[in-house]
C-alpha cells in the first residue's frame, strides 16, 4: 500500500484516493473555435510517459479535495504533491520521494 | 489433463540472423505480432518478414493473461468483430497443426443489481441479433450449471441472474504464441528475439527503416504491436496514440482436482476465474487505476478480488495464493482496439486491446496483415482506425457494456 501525501491532510493510505489523469490540461478557452484535430487532442489524447508525470488526484474518502502530484510511472513514487492552481514543481528525475 | 499437451521438439522455430532489409518488419512478438506475420505469409504470400521483440517471444501480456475468449460484447461493430475472432479460434489448432488446449467451456457473467439485470438481458438480445450465442440464466439455472456458485440472498452481492455464452473458451496462451511462431517461421518469417526497436528512419512522412539495438533494418512497411508500450514507439515514429498504459494483475492458486469446469465472471465486484487444465485456479481483477509501466499493482486490488471470489464461491476460501503478477495493458478511450494506418506512411498499428486482447489474437493479426498488405483496412477493422478519435465515430464499448477482458 502506498502512502500519498495529501496537501491538506498529510500522509494517508492510497485507497483513500482516486486518480484523475494528467494535470495542467485546461478546458479550451473557445471550444467552438477548435478544429477537429484540436478537439480530439483535448478529449482523447493524454501524455503516457515512462517516468515523471504531473497528475490530478482527489482525496476522495478524506477531505475530498483535488490536488496535483508529480509521480514516477515506473516506480509509482510520488515525488511531490501540490495544490491545484500552482505550477508543476521542477523535480529532477532521480530525486527521492514518498512511496 | 496435462498429459494432453503435445510432445515438444527441441526447436519450434528457426533462430535466424537478422538481415539488413525486409519487406515488412513487425515490432512485438506477442500474440498479435506473431499472428500478423503468420497471416502476412499465409494470406498474402509476404514472407520476407521479421518479427522483432525486445524480450522473448510471447513474454509480454501474451504470457500474463487469464486467456478468456468470448464475443458477447454490446455494440454491433465489436460483437461482429469478436465473434469473427471466436470463429477463427474454433478451427485454429487444426489450422496451425498444434494443440493449445482450446476449451469451449462456457462463460457465466453474473448480474448483481437491477441495472445489471436489465443491461445483461439487453446484451443477450443484442448478441443473438449479431449472431453470437447468448442466453439469460436465472440464479437457479446458474446453480445447476455451476454448483459451486453461492446463490444465497444472504451475501453482500446476491446473484440476480447471469448471461451465458456457451462458446466462450480458455486456451493455453504460451502454446498459442508458439503455434503461430512455428508456422510463420516455417513459411520463412524471421523471428528475432532480444532485440529492441529504438527508433524509426523516415524520408519525410514515409518510413524507410527501423533502428534496433542490433543495427538498422531497411523496410518500407512496419507493423507495431507492442501493447502497453505503444505510446513510446508511436512517439519515436512521430505520431500519437490515445493510449494510457496501466497495470492489470492476475493470480493463481495451487493445483486442485477439477472443481470449476467453466469460466465465472462478475463485473460488478470485479473478479473472473477459471480452472486451468493443470488444476490451478486462475483469477484476474480490474486494472489498477493509474498510468503505470511497472507491471506491478497494489495488493489491495488482489485482496478485493479474492474477497469477491470467496463470497461467490465459498469453497475457494481454502485455496492458497501461489503467484501474483502484472502486465502493462494499453487502455484506449473507448475500450476498443485500434488497428489500422497511422499518420506515417508505411507504419501500421495494432493496440488499445487493454485488458482483453488475447481473445482478439486471430482477428487482430488477420486484419493488421490485411491492412499492411493492401494499405487499406479489411472489412472487419474498417471502424477501428486511429481516425475515429478525430471524426468522433468512437466504438464506445466501455460505455455500452462496461465489460472487461
Ligand atoms: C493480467 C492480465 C490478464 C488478462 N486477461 C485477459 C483475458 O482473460 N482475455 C483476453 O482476451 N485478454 C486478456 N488480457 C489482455 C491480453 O493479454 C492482451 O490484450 C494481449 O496479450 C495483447 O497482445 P499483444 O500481442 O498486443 O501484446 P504483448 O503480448 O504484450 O506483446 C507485445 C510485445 O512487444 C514487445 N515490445 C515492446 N516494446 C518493444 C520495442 N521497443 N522493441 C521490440 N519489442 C517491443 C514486448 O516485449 C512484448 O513481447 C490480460 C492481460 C493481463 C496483463
Ligand atoms: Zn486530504
Amino acid at each position: 500500500m502506498m502512502l500519498i501525501d495529501c496537501p491538506h491532510c498529510g500522509l494517508r493510505d492510497e485507497t483513500e484516493f482516486e486518480y484523475g489523469s494528467q494535470a495542467h490540461v485546461p478546458y479550451p478557452q473557445d471550444p467552438q473555435a477548435l478544429t477537429n484535430d484540436e478537439w480530439a487532442q483535448w478529449l482523447y489524447f493524454r501524455d503516457n510517459p515512462m517516468g515523471l508525470r504531473a497528475e490530478r488526484w482527489v482525496h476522495l474518502t478524506g477531505c475530498r479535495k483535488w490536488f496535483n502530484a508529480v509521480r514516477d510511472t515506473v516506480s509509482y513514487e510520488f515525488k511531490a504533491t501540490y495544490p491545484v492552481g500552482t505550477p508543476r514543481p521542477n523535480i529532477p528525475p532521480h530525486h527521492g520521494g514518498i512511496r | 489433463m496435462a498429459d494432453l499437451l503435445p510432445e515438444h521438439p527441441d526447436f519450434l522455430w528457426r533462430n535466424p540472423r537478422l538481415k539488413s532489409s525486409y519487406d515488412v518488419v513487425i515490432v512485438g512478438a506477442g500474440g498479435h505480432g506473431l499472428a500478423t506475420a503468420y497471416y502476412l505469409a499465409k494470406e498474402h504470400g509476404i514472407t520476407n518478414v521479421a518479427v522483432i521483440d525486445k524480450g522473448w517471444l510471447g513474454g509480454g501480456n501474451m504470457a500474463r493473461n487469464t486467456t478468456i475468449i468470448r464475443s458477447n460484447y454490446m455494440l454491433d461493430k465489436s460483437t461482429r468483430f469478436f465473434d469473427r475472432s471466436l470463429q477463427m479460434w474454433e478451427g485454429l489448432d487444426e489450422e496451425l497443426e498444434y494443440d493449445f488446449l482450446f476449451s469451449q467451456r462456457g462463460l457465466i457473467t453474473l448480474a448483481h443489481t437491477d441495472a445489471e439485470v436489465r443491461e445483461s438481458i439487453r446484451r443477450v438480445e443484442s448478441n443473438v441479433l449479431n449472431g453470437a450465442d447468448a442466453e439469460w440464466l436465472t440464479p437457479q439455472e446458474v446453480k445447476e450449471l455451476l454448483p459451486i456458485v453461492n446463490i444465497s440472498d444472504a451475501i453482500r452481492h446476491p446473484v440476480m441472474g447471469a448471461t451465458y455464452q456457451a462458446r466462450a473458451a480458455i486456451a493455453k496462451h504460451d502454446h498459442v504464441a508458439w503455434a503461430y511462431a512455428r508456422k510463420a517461421s516455417a513459411m520463412g518469417v524471421d523471428i528475432i528475439q532480444n532485440t529492441e526497436v529504438t527508433g524509426f528512419l523516415k524520408d519525410g512522412d514515409k518510413v524507410i527503416g527501423v533502428e534496433t539495438t542490433r543495427g538498422n533494418i531497411a523496410t518500407e512497411k512496419v507493423g507495431i504491436a507492442v501493447a502497453g508500450h505503444s505510446s513510446l514507439l508511436a512517439e519515436k515514429a512521430g505520431f500519437q496514440v490515445p493510449i494510457q498504459s496501466r497495470t492489470l494483475q492476475a493470480l493463481v492458486s495451487e493445483l486442485f482436482e477439477p472443481v470449476h469446469p467453466m469460466i465465472l465472471t462478475s463485473h460488478h465486484i470485479h473478479v473472473y476465474v477459471s480452472q486451468a487444465h493443470k488444476g490451478e485456479l486462475v483469477m484476474g481483477a480490474n486494472t489498477d487505476p493509474y498510468t503505470a509501466y511497472g507491471a506491478r499493482g497494489g495488493f489491495h486490488t488482489i485482496e478485493r478480488q479474492l474477497a469477491a471470489a470467496v463470497e461467490l464461491v465459498p469453497i475457494f476460501a481454502r485455496a492458497h495464493l501461489i503467484r501474483v503478477w502484472g502486465g502493462v495493458v494499453d487502455i484506449s478511450p473507448d475500450s476498443t482496439p485500434i488497428i489500422g494506418k497511422t499518420p506515417v506512411e508505411g507504419i501500421y498499428i495494432n493496440c488499445g486491446w487493454g485488458s482483453g486482447g488475447f481473445k482478439g489474437t486471430p482477428i487482430g493479426g488477420y486484419t493488421l496483415a490485411h491492412t499492411i498488405a493492401h494499405d487499406e483496412p479489411h472489412e472487419y477493422n474498417k471502424h477501428f482506425g486511429l481516425d475515429r478519435y478525430y471524426t468522433g465515430h468512437l466504438v464506445d464499448e466501455h460505455s455500452a457494456s462496461g465489460v472487461l477482458h
